[in-house]
């Protein structure tokens, strides 16, 4: 472990590391383009130029490794004055096109421009022409006059996805990124490009010309769309609904974390976020009697669901729980079901088709909570059915009530006239989830659940890492979460567990971390933003 | 006229086979190379004082030694046969000529180095040296010269034969080795440098045609011979590639103590039709250009360094009075941007952007600030990048505007922007 000193301050560092690195350990940033931590190193932007002492020349920090007694400078008169240059060089061929550019607000070229740079222009002739606007994949639009060849992307095509779709082609100040002929860049992780792309020369197709950055809300959530659970940002659109086609959501964006997606998302997660502002959400309670449904408040539905379940013996009662649902929604399921006695309680429906998976961060489990799930013990009691049996029995006219959380039963992998005939065969339907589907239209009750990113709560992704989800926008509609839909039926029901009563999130997770010994230890809080692993 | 070493075999019929260059003597370096310990060639090699003819002017046996004691991994001699500095020509007649030297030197430097395996990167443009060479080669190996357990030694050495495909950039020696490795020829960052690890990600050794080619000399006449030859820094003749306005343009081979003065007037017979000297660039493009009145020093390493521009490869320019400055400036300026390989980003975008104002000066479009902001981009990227292409593109940048100012001003005093 090398000791140096960086501008007058004694750092340690493990070895290996570089000055960039070391830099930021000793609170000093050292501005650059083409370095990023998760790639090699290529020593080409030469923003990242420090002097070290007994060093004639300053050198870059990316490529220059921490040794003991090391003395490295980053703010010297010499050093101010090279990156002055540097951004200079950088931007003499650059269109100045901010105005009508996407990254505008999140570009490095402004912002070091800005911090570094402040010289007055003196580049006079004709620009370097090359070409704007071209797709080269289903997510990424390249414009290759703002592009300052940091070569980030074509490292990344290289290093992280080893599919090479990207290349650095002709020479001089003619360079330019491209396809090699016969590719696209449609890799799974194309959208990644886009983050590492410091400049506005990648965009995102899906994002670019909806909304302005600096309008945009950001909240750290979770992906949801797989086991791994990435950590993301999810940046959302409050406050001009005129724009983003009045979406609420604009885009998610990959949070680091190293234990579980590094930099990175794929571009599913990426782009499964569509849902939460569509049309097929469910918007208000249903109440479905005879033919036509119609909407009620949640102080008609709920009384109606209470009333319905007291009229139930517990084996009269189906309840198939969803790995969609956080932790505090499936331990309040599980403390409900208690109460009720009720021991017919699963989650694990078949998907239609086995999901894909790679050896990187896509899993076959395209839900964010089936570890949780199962650590929560959200399955069958003693003698209690499970999923299918749960399914056999309504169709077999042996259920009065069942209660379908989020599940797209008519779209998963039982067949579909079975369960057709499953909820043709019960007596009371609830469904009880975000979107409207086959089973939400045949419901007899239907409760409108909170979409992941308008609540809080837990998942714990396939590893066992417990991880938060912060709110980022409020629930669409009379949507509500569903612990607090469940704690309302609860208490109604007499339950006294303290479940019941929690007004938030955090209550009910440390209520199950309080009771459940895989959660032993953990309080909503210390979780953090990076998560903790369960102890099973 | 002293005696003629590296070119001693230019004027012999047929000296590119194996057969003539035996006659007169060759292979003998090898037939007492093979016979050393390798420490020992590497040591008579240092004591010669040789030094890199490619263009850096770094010790050969120096060099040889950066390879990491103790490494088990393969190593590599890379032949640096890319010679792409304009107005240099001298690897080219070596190749034509006496392609059985290189091989010769190439032996020796294998088992100095311990290396088994050599590559010829020859420039893409050098077709006829590229046949040559690789027919050298063929007979050497059919004569049992390369191959396995050469001549019963024990000592394993081939030679492949690559070309390579007309950048500029490909003679620096990492750009060489990504370019050889089936890269795009870019330079490498370093550290690491080719010794500690090379091409395939392995020890190599770079050296020059006309460096590898002096080594049968030096092991069969010694370093003592050799280093006498030349100045105290460094040792021998060498080969000097002289065009422009002189009566007798072509290679010149002088030991390294010929002053630039002796090439201009006594080697090549001075100014033609009379004209008057204007300006000389000692070292290939990338040497900073010399007036008249700077020519009466030693060509060897040091000489030109005295005067603020450097040997090089030894490409000698000559230009007379009828020479327009502002328009040779143009001319590199333009060979510059064209073969900045674009990675780093100062020479990338500065090459273009100074070509683009030496054309507009050229072109009667010049601002008075334009001299200035040359200057101070070019001195602003000296320096700063991963290989030294971009210092050399500023050797001409600078030394043309400062020592002929008063033209560049003058064009742009007359200019549509005065």
């Amino acid at each position: 472990m090398p000791k140096l000193t960086i501008n007058g301050k004694e750092v340690e560092v493990p070895e290996g590391t570089n000055l960039i690195e070391a830099a930021k350990a000793a609170g000093a940033e050292v501005p650059h383009y083409c370095y990023h931590p998760a790639l090699s190193i290529a020593g080409q932007c030469r923003l990242c130029m420090v002097d070290i002492d007994k060093v004639p020349r300053p050198q870059i920090a990316c490529n220059t490794q921490a040794t003991e007694g090391m003395v490295v400078h980053t703010e010297t008169e010499r050093v101010l004055e090279t990156r002055r240059s540097m951004m200079e060089f950088h931007l003499i061929n650059h269109p100045l096109d901010c105005p009508v550019c996407d990254q505008a607000g999140e570009c490095f070229l402004q912002i070091y421009y800005m911090k570094h740079g402040l010289y007055d222009p003196r580049m006079v002739d004709e620009k370097v022409h090359k070409p704007k606007a071209v797709p080269i994949g289903p997510h990424v639009m390249l414009d290759a006059e703002r592009c300052i060849l940091c070569s980030r992307c074509v490292r990344f095509c290289d290093e992280i996805t080893h599919t090479g779709e990207l290349g650095i082609f002709q020479r001089g100040d003619q360079s330019e990124i491209g396809l090699f002929p016969g590719t696209a860049l449609e890799n799974k992780y194309s959208g990644n490009v886009i983050d590492i792309c410091p400049v506005g020369a990648l965009t995102d197709r899906d994002f670019r010309f909806q909304v302005r950055v600096w309008y945009l809300d950001t909240a750290k959530g979770l992906c949801n769309g797989c086991a791994r659970g990435c950590n993301v940002e999810v940046h959302t659109n409050r406050h001009r609904p005129h724009h983003n086609q009045g979406r609420r959501v604009a885009r998610l964006k990959p949070r680091f974390n190293a234990e579980v997606n590094q930099w990175w998302l794929c571009d599913e997660g990426r782009y499964g976020f569509k849902w939460m502002d569509d049309k097929s959400r469910l918007t208000h309670p249903l109440h479905r009697a005879g033919g036509a449904g119609a909407e009620v408040s949640w102080d008609r539905a709920l009384p109606e669901l209470v009333k319905r379940l007291q009229g139930c013996q517990p084996d009269e009662v189906g309840l198939l729980a969803s790995p969609k649902m956080s932790n505090e929604d499936l331990w309040a399921l599980r403390r409900l079901a208690e109460h009720l006695g009720v021991r017919n309680l699963d989650f694990r429906v078949p998907p239609r088709t086995p999901g894909d998976e790679d050896d990187f961060l896509i899993r076959a489990d395209k839900n964010p909570n089936s570890r949780g799930a199962e650590l929560t013990g959200v399955g069958p009691g003693a003698g209690g059915r499970d999923a299918a049996g749960i399914l056999r029995a309504a169709r077999e006219r042996r259920l009065k009530l069942l209660w379908i959380f989020h599940h797209d039963l008519a779209a998963s992998g039982w067949p579909e006239a079975e369960v057709l005939a499953a909820i043709e065969n019960t007596e009371t339907v609830v469904f009880q989830g975000t979107s409207a589907n086959d089973v939400s239209a045949r419901a007899h009750l239907v409760l409108p659940s909170a979409a992941y990113v308008e609540t809080e709560g837990t998942f714990t992704n396939f590893q066992g890492r417990v991880q938060r989800f912060r709110t980022a926008i409020p629930p669409l509609g009379e949507s509500w979460p569903d612990w607090k839909i469940l704690s309302v039926v609860g208490t109604a029901l007499g339950a006294s567990d303290p479940v019941f009563s929690a007004e938030r999130a955090e209550q009910v997770f440390n209520a199950l971390a309080a009771a459940v010994p895989a959660f032993g230890g953990m309080t909503y809080r210390a979780l953090g933003d990076t998560g903790r692993m369960a102890t099973a | 006229m002293a005696e003629r070493i590296l070119t001693r075999n230019f004027d012999v019929k047929d000296a590119h086979t194996l057969r003539v260059y035996r006659d007169g003597g060759g292979y003998q370096g090898w037939e007492k190379a093979k016979g050393m310990e390798p420490a020992a060639i590497a040591e008579e090699v240092k004591k010669s004082n040789l030094r890199g003819l490619g263009g850096a002017g770094f010790p050969t046996g120096v060099k040889w030694g950066f390879i990491p004691k103790g490494s088990t991994a393969p190593r590599y001699l890379v032949v640096n046969a890319d010679e792409g500095e304009p107005g240099t020509f001298k690897d080219r007649y070596l190749m034509e000529r006496d392609p059985h030297a290189l091989i010769e030197g190439m032996l020796i430097a294998a088992r100095a180095i311990g290396s088994h395996l050599g590559f010829i990167y020859i420039r893409g443009e050098y077709v006829q040296p590229w046949r040559i060479v690789s027919a050298a080669v063929k007979e050497a190996s059919e004569a049992g010269l390369l191959g396995k357990n050469i001549q019963g030694t024990g000592f394993d050495f081939e030679i492949v034969v690559h070309r390579g495909a007309g950048a500029y950039i490909c003679g620096e020696e990492t750009g060489l080795i990504s370019s050889l490795e089936g890269k795009k020829g870019w330079p490498k960052v370093k550290p690491p440098f080719p010794a500690v690890k090379g091409a395939f990600g392995q020890p190599t050794i770079v050296n020059n045609v006309e460096t590898l080619a002096c080594l049968p000399h030096i092991i069969t006449r010694g370093a003592e011979w050799f280093a006498g030859l030349g100045t105290k820094t460094q040792g021998g003749t060498r080969l000097y590639s002289v065009s422009g306005h002189v009566v007798r343009p072509g290679l010149v081979e002088a030991p390294v103590s010929v002053t630039l003065r002796q090439i201009i007037y006594d080697h090549c017979g001075g100014i033609p039709g009379g004209r008057a000297l204007k300006a000389v660039v000692p070292g290939g493009s990338s040497a900073a250009i010399l007036t008249p009145d700077e020519i009466d020093i030693p060509m060897d390493v040091d000489g030109p360094k005295s005067k603020g521009s450097m040997i090089g490869s030894a490409g000698i320019i000559v230009m007379d009075e009828t020479v327009s400055i502002p328009d040779a400036l143009m001319v590199v300026a333009r060979f510059y941007a064209h073969e900045s390989c674009g990675q780093c980003t100062p020479c990338r975008e500065s090459t273009g952007w100074i070509y683009k104002i030496s054309h507009r000066i050229v072109e009667g479009k010049g601002r008075k600030e334009d001299l200035d902001t040359i200057l101070d981009v070019a001195k602003r990227g000296a320096g700063t990048t991963i290989c030294a292409f971009y210092d050399g593109a500023v050797g001409p940048y600078i030394s043309y505007i400062e020592k002929f100012r008063s033209e560049f001003e003058e064009l742009i005093r007359t200019s549509d922007h005065a």
